[in-house]
């Protein structure tokens, strides 16, 4: 029976699942202070893994028409316009506006009206419209920060009332998390979501049943199923590629490497160098995000180097893996269903014989 | 850069993890602004202002790489006491004439060299046939002796002319006229400067929507001699680097499908100036010039054996006599003008769509309407292709489909998989691309179908003796064929031809320099010999980057010659030596007697620096050991252009030809020699001096978005690229938003004198209002991609712009413009056309209407 | 498949024989996920060619499998593009696999309303026939003052810079040799 540990806290995964002499955990370190926003990984990702397109809707959230995580979008470019205090950069040259003749942001009002839009991406949850847009408008003069689970809200930065005279505009590919503890895979019933030798968490199409149970447990809101087929999907991290010793899809074309790919390990700590060097060059804001092992998912398979609070992104800033407390319930339920499960097993071999 | 062209940029992400510092200088905070130390918001269309002031700061402040000024460029050439500046003639040079909106060049001479100038007649042809473009490899006459002054303090010297000239462009004058605030311009000098010299370079680049304005050329150059002020060119790390868009579009001008070229940049005859072989050759090889193309004769040769092959002889003038003559100006925009008016037959289109892609969208579709044929060969179906059928004007009812006469062909193309062949990208360099599959249906390539035009065409006139037919049938139009069905020409023996060969063994040329002019070689592209060296094809290496430096030689086939980087003699000093070790890059071995470095030497491989020519001395012989612009008619970089340049020696600022803005420095409003077209049916709005400007009272301009291809046959067409911009929209600040009420993702429509197009509104911070003289400029912003095909549909922005072209290259102003911005949607069918004509009406431009050219001693009329 | 065989497959025996008793990841692995891999490795051939969007020349590779393209992504080798795409080069399968793409040669009739099909060896045959009888024409020998032309002003062209130089020197060549001048591409636009 699992430890304590299988549910919470810092672990490698793929052995935990069973894999004798697994490989190093790989994973993906996506470090937005280059991202350009060219999207070139949303159109890779589709372009590998034969996902369709998500609709043609203008969404008005700055260059961001995908809207979020999908099933039909495995990894999502965010925008965020943001009227930034200071210069910005880390540098001690004029803020992008000074000496215009601007008047107040707009980027809090847009974001309040792009809220409102819905994608239909053909599928569910898919990305809908904010529920109350109005609500979150009423927040945008509103100090302090409050998460409303997509970027282009209310967001620190967006309250300025004064001329803009600096400017920051933050682009991010996001992705799925490809947690220590998975949400998802630990409440699958049928099998279908499986850790791969690499760590990584892969929905298998060939046994997803399509009971939806793992959209609730993502503590990312990533995963995500098709109407058409009912099944769930998400990035596999190129499950297929990575076990020809490829690199995903989307890595592979990033033209400025803000998508790296590689052992975890490895990853981890060339991010640590990476935010060091940024913080020397006076780039104060950059923090990473979901790379820390004591974290409430056990550290993620995905990180990022942020360039500002998680919210503003659209990620969550503790998520905390939804089965954190599983390990309990199983204890009541578990010899249940073992016992159940033998049951099959052996009704099954007699019907064969 | 990292909208246009992502993965180029990577090496700036690269150069700025590694401490560089990143400037953009953008009309709107783009994606590359993102990632830059510091953002410069500017006016479109006043970038010579801007650039002029940089070049002010560094002849002022005497940051110039003075070693590298006073060796290898003109800066101590002495000019014609004649010579008078816009800043004597408020905006013009000496030598204007109104009559013909041209100049006599006589003045701009060097000193002694007042007879060499171009005739204003002369200068009137060379706008007409847009001679300007053959110099993208081909420096205009001039002699090799000109009177110099090495302590640069000679008033009449290059550099004290430049000096005086840039003397008014100010770091107030560059903010009034730029909007740019005075630190930041300043910040933006100091870089520059401070980034150059012995240990650095700086690199410029642009993307060629610096060509797309009424002084296009002019812009490009001003960054030239900026760089050559400060030792940027022909070094590593320097450069003026145009970042083009399309595949092959290098490829296209070298061997060019445009009308006043041959290719090697090798002009196309023209009529009363080539009447004769002679005329032609010498009018390319200038005999007393020095340089390069003192062999153009050879070229010349070459190309017509590789045209008419045995049937090229010296005897009949290697077959000039077949070759078509020019008479003016038979560019695009004239030809469309001219399909209007009934008097061009049919059209081929091959992967291109002017329909969505070129300037005055309306004009484009209403030639289409009136010709008798039209063939369109593309992957998708384009606008183009259904400009009967459903375009914008079958709306309005100015084209009827039952009255449409157009007979319309559509050939479905193959793509770059289905078939083989070189591109040439931007930076000279030709790959070759192997065949993956055989094209589906009836998808063929262009090497298919013009090898099999011509084989039908020739079959059909086979035994003519018409004159006209013997260009025809003399051709050399024998290729090998190969693939699955056993018709498609072979690329390879092509490319073979390009780059030329012996021709009584075969053997594939070298290099250019083995070409003879007596007929016993024959190549397609003198430029391009040495593609084909040794029988291999250049162009297919793919060493790895891995296993080479960083030059990457082993890579692919650059041109000239192999080179990597032009000019890189300049990247030694006058003696030879690296100008240090950081930036050593080409060097003389004196032990070996020999040029050697990373790259191919751009000189002669054994002219030692020490070199100096006898006494009248012409051709390749004539350049000096220390001349390293070796296609130069005297081997110099030219801070002062004394010919090859209609509108003028220096940049000047110009407004563009549609401001509101009257021209802050001099009386002469916009480029004097400007290109324009005026009919009834190609409007330009009004400008000062002239009344009703606020009609149109905003600043637009147009460009690309990453995630779609210019005119979307590419992207509009695929459901990936169209699910990430899926709709034309329109950028707006939030101050104009809030002058006109535009609302986030609403609607709006915009307003020029030949069109009105709708587009959804982004209210973003991206874009600022500018202070310019005492009043705010609203600056609006749109993608181009959107037309009535595809996946995702929209209007086209190039439908509100007109025509009117920069006179050196005949590229039309499409980057800046003015406009009117209104909330909701434009009306359609008939009332559209009453709508535009209602703002015609207020702006003045009734019939008889003339934009005027020459505005320095216009009375200015009272606000009205 | 024997008896064994198939329990040795089967996810709640290997889950509860195995080293991965809650059934999270080896024991889970379905025989499609077993099997998986990347379609690049199995391709019957693959062609090093460049991307046809921008002219920055990024370096790509081509993977056929029976006839088809099945994947195009960048060339690791490249020095220019160090295997990276841009979102226009990622979506280069799409461009060349597109359903969309029009394999069929259509003909619009003058004053017609609709496409047509056509024959492709009789459209390069009306086409040979239609600028045979433009230049003819509009055909000038000689100016004014009887210096040659040698052209005609009746034929236009536009298009090029997406083309491949062997393409573009046919195109000049032929054009040139029938008298036709108004030859252009993008580079002027």
């Amino acid at each position: 029976m699992a430890g304590p540990n299988s549910f919470y806290g810092p672990l490698d995964p793929a052995p935990d699942a069973g894999y004798v002499d697994a490989p190093p955990r790989m994973g993906f370190f996506t470090d937005t202070s280059v991202c350009i926003g060219c999207k070139a990984c949303e159109v890779a990702c589709k372009e590998w893994n034969l996902v369709p397109d998500d609709g043609f809707n203008l969404l008005g959230t700055s260059y961001d028409n995908t809207g979020g995580l999908t099933a039909n979008s495995w990894r999502h470019v965010a925008f965020i316009e943001q009227p930034a205090a200071g210069s910005g950069h880390g540098t001690d040259t004029p803020g992008a506006f000074a000496g215009m003749p601007t008047g107040p942001s707009a980027s809090a009002h847009t974001a309040v009206v792009a809220a409102g839009t819905s994608q239909d991406t053909g599928t569910d949850p898919g990305v809908p419209a904010a529920p109350d847009a109005l609500a979150a408008a009423a927040t945008i003069t509103a100090p302090g920060t409050q998460f409303l689970g997509m970027p282009g809200a209310d967001l620190p930065g967006r309250t300025m009332d004064a001329p803009r005279s600096d400017f920051r505009w933050l682009m991010m590919s996001n992705v799925c998390k490809h947690c220590t503890h998975a949400g998802c895979l630990d409440v699958c019933p049928t099998g279908a979501l499986f850790r791969t030798e690499f760590g990584t968490v892969v929905v298998q199409e060939d046994i997803c049943n399509g009971c939806g149970y793992c959209i609730p447990a993502c503590p990312y809101g990533v995963i995500d199923q098709r109407k058409d087929d009912g099944r769930a999907w998400k990035c596999t991290l190129c499950y297929d590629r990575i076990g020809d010793g490829l690199t995903p899809a989307c890595a592979k074309a990033c033209p400025t490497e803000s998508i790296q790919y590689g052992e975890l390990d490895e990853l981890r700590s060339r991010a640590a160098h990476r935010l060091e060097k940024l913080h020397e060059q006076g780039v104060a804001e950059a923090r990473l995000y979901g790379h820390d092992p004591n974290d409430g998912v056990g550290g993620d398979g995905a990180f990022f180097l942020l360039l500002d609070e998680p919210e503003v992104y659209g990620l969550p800033p503790d998520p905390v893996v939804t089965t954190r407390d599983l390990p309990d319930m199983w204890k009541r339920a578990g010899v249940a269903a073992l016992a159940m499960a033998a049951t099959i097993v052996v009704s099954f071999a007699g019907r064969r014989r | 850069m990292a909208e246009a062209h992502p993965v180029g940029f990577q090496y700036v992400v690269e150069a700025k993890n590694r401490g560089a510092k990143v400037i953009h200088i953008d009309p709107r905070f783009t994606r590359t602004s993102a990632l830059a130390h510091s953002y410069v918001p500017v006016r479109a269309g006043a970038d010579i202002a801007f650039l002029g002031g940089v070049i002010n700061y560094i002849l002022g402040n005497e940051k110039d790489f003075r070693e590298y000024v006073l060796s290898y460029t003109n800066a101590s050439m002495l000019v014609n006491e004649d010579f008078k500046d816009t800043e004597e003639l408020d905006g013009l040079f000496s030598g204007y004439d109104p009559e013909l909106n041209t100049y006599d060049q006589s003045s701009w001479q060097y000193l002694g060299q007042q007879d060499e100038g171009q005739e204003e007649g002369e200068a009137h042809a060379d706008r007409e046939t847009a001679s300007g473009l053959e110099q993208e490899s081909h420096g205009p006459p001039v002699p090799a002796d000109v009177p110099r002054d090495p302590t640069l303090q000679d008033p009449r010297c290059v550099y004290q002319v430049l000096k005086r000239h840039y003397a008014r462009y100010t770091p107030e004058v560059v903010e009034r006229v730029c909007g740019v605030p005075q630190d930041k311009f300043l910040e933006v000098c100091e870089a520059w400067t401070a980034n150059s010299g012995r240990e650095r370079t700086t690199a410029l680049v642009y993307s060629v929507g610096w060509t797309q304005h009424s002084v296009g050329v002019q812009y490009i150059r001003a960054g030239a001699i900026i760089q050559l002020l400060l030792g940027n060119m022909g070094r590593p790390g320097g450069g003026v680097m145009a970042l083009r868009g399309h595949a092959s579009i290098q490829g296209s001008t070298d061997i060019p499908t445009l009308f006043n070229l041959l290719p090697g940049y090798l002009p196309m005859p023209h009529h009363s100036q080539h009447e004769t072989y002679r005329q032609w050759i010498d009018a390319i090889r200038h005999p007393e010039q020095q340089g390069f193309w003192a062999n153009a004769e050879s070229y010349a040769v070459n190309l017509l054996k590789a045209y008419y092959g045995e049937n090229a002889t010296k005897d009949n003038d290697f077959g000039y006599g077949w070759l078509p003559r020019l008479t003016g100006d038979h560019g695009t925009y004239q030809q469309v003008l001219d399909m209007i008016d009934g008097k061009i037959k049919g059209y081929f289109l091959l992967g291109q769509n002017p329909a969505v892609g070129s300037a005055h969208g309306r004009a484009q579709r209403l030639g289409m309407a009136n010709l008798d044929w039209l063939v369109v060969r593309d992957l998708f179906m384009i606008e183009s292709a259904t400009f009967w059928k459903d375009g914008p004007e079958v709306a309005t009812g100015e084209i009827v489909p039952e009255e449409c006469k157009t007979e319309v062909f559509f050939l479905p193309a193959a793509s770059h998989a289905e078939k083989e062949g070189t591109f040439t990208q931007t930076q000279r360099m030709l790959q070759w691309r192997e065949k993956a599959v055989e094209p589906p249906g009836d998808c063929r390539s262009e090497l298919w179908f013009f090898y099999h035009l011509g084989r039908i065409m020739r079959e059909r006139r086979a035994g003519s003796i018409d004159k006209r037919d013997q260009g025809l049938l003399n051709l050399a139009w024998d290729y090998p064929l190969h693939g699955e069905r056993g018709d498609e020409p072979s690329a390879e023996a092509v490319l073979k031809e390009i780059n030329g060969y012996e021709i009584a063994t075969g053997r594939p040329l070298s290099a250019f320099t083995e070409m003879k002019p007596d007929g016993s070689t024959a190549g397609g592209c003198w430029i391009y010999t040495g593609v084909y060296k040794d029988g291999v094809n250049q162009a297919a290496r793919r060493k790895p980057r891995t296993e080479q430096d960083w030059v990457a030689r082993e890579w692919g086939w650059a041109w000239p010659a192999d080179r990597r980087t032009l000019y890189n003699r300049a990247s030694a000093d006058p003696e030879g030596r690296p100008w240090s070790e950081r930036k050593k890059y080409v060097w003389w071995d004196e032990d070996a007697g020999e040029w050697t470095g990373y790259d191919v030497p751009d000189f002669e491989k054994t002219k030692p620096p020490s070199y100096r020519p006898p006494e009248g001395a012409t051709g390749v012989e004539a350049i000096s050991g220390d001349d390293p612009f070796i296609m130069q008619g005297d081997g110099k970089g030219w801070l002062y252009a004394p010919s090859g340049l209609i509108d003028g020696p220096m940049p000047t600022h110009y407004e563009p030809a549609e401001s509101m803005i009257r021209n802050p420095l001099y009386g002469q409003q916009a480029n004097p020699t400007r290109k324009v077209y005026e009919r009834s049916d190609n409007l330009t709005n009004p400008s000062p001096p002239e009344r009703h400007s606020e009609v149109y009272p905003y600043v637009f301009s147009t460009s690309r978005l990453t995630e779609h291809h210019t005119a979307g046959g590419m992207s509009r067409q695929l459901a990936y690229l169209s699910e990430l911009q899926p709709e034309m929209f329109v950028e707006v600040s939030p101050e104009l938003a809030a002058e006109r009420g535009l609302e986030h993702l609403g609607w709006a429509h915009i307003v020029t004198a030949r069109a009105a197009i709708e587009a959804r509104v982004l209210v973003t911070d991206r874009l600022t209002p500018l202070r310019i003289e005492d009043r705010t400029v609203h600056q609006i912003w749109m993608p181009y991609h959107w037309g009535g095909e595809g996946l995702v549909t929209g209007d086209s922005a190039n439908d509100l712009i007109g025509i009117t072209l920069d006179p050196n290259v005949l590229i039309q102003e499409s980057k800046v413009g003015t406009c009117d911005i209104r909330p909701g949607r434009r009306p359609t069918g008939p009332e559209l056309l009453a709508y535009v004509q209602g703002y015609r009406d207020r702006a003045g431009l009734t019939p008889g209407h003339r934009t005027p050219i020459l505005t320095t001693e216009v009375d200015e009329p009272e606000d009205s | 498949m024997g008896v064994r065989t198939w329990l040795d497959h089967w996810p709640v025996y290997r889950q509860l024989t195995g080293t991965d008793p809650l059934g999270r990841g080896e024991a889970a692995k379905s025989e499609r996920s077993r099997s998986l891999t990347a379609r690049t490795e199995t391709a019957d051939s693959m062609a090093r060619s460049v991307c046809p969007y921008c002219a920055v020349g990024c370096g790509q590779r081509i993977f056929v499998k029976d006839g088809k393209v099945v994947q195009i992504e960048g060339d690791p080798d490249s020095p220019i593009s160090k295997g990276r795409l841009c979102p226009k080069g990622s979506a280069s399968k799409s461009l060349v696999t597109s359903d969309r793409r029009q394999q069929k040669v259509l003909y619009r009739r003058p004053y017609g309303t609709r496409w047509e099909e056509l024959d492709l060896d009789t459209a390069m045959s009306m086409i040979a026939d239609r600028v045979l009888a433009a230049r003819d024409e509009t055909w000038e020998d000689a100016d004014e003052d009887g210096r040659p032309l040698n052209r005609t002003l009746g034929i236009s062209s536009l298009g090029g810079a997406t083309l491949d130089n062997e393409e573009n020197y046919l195109i000049k060549k032929l054009f040139t040799a029938v008298g036709a001048i108004q030859i252009e591409n993008q580079a002027r636009i």
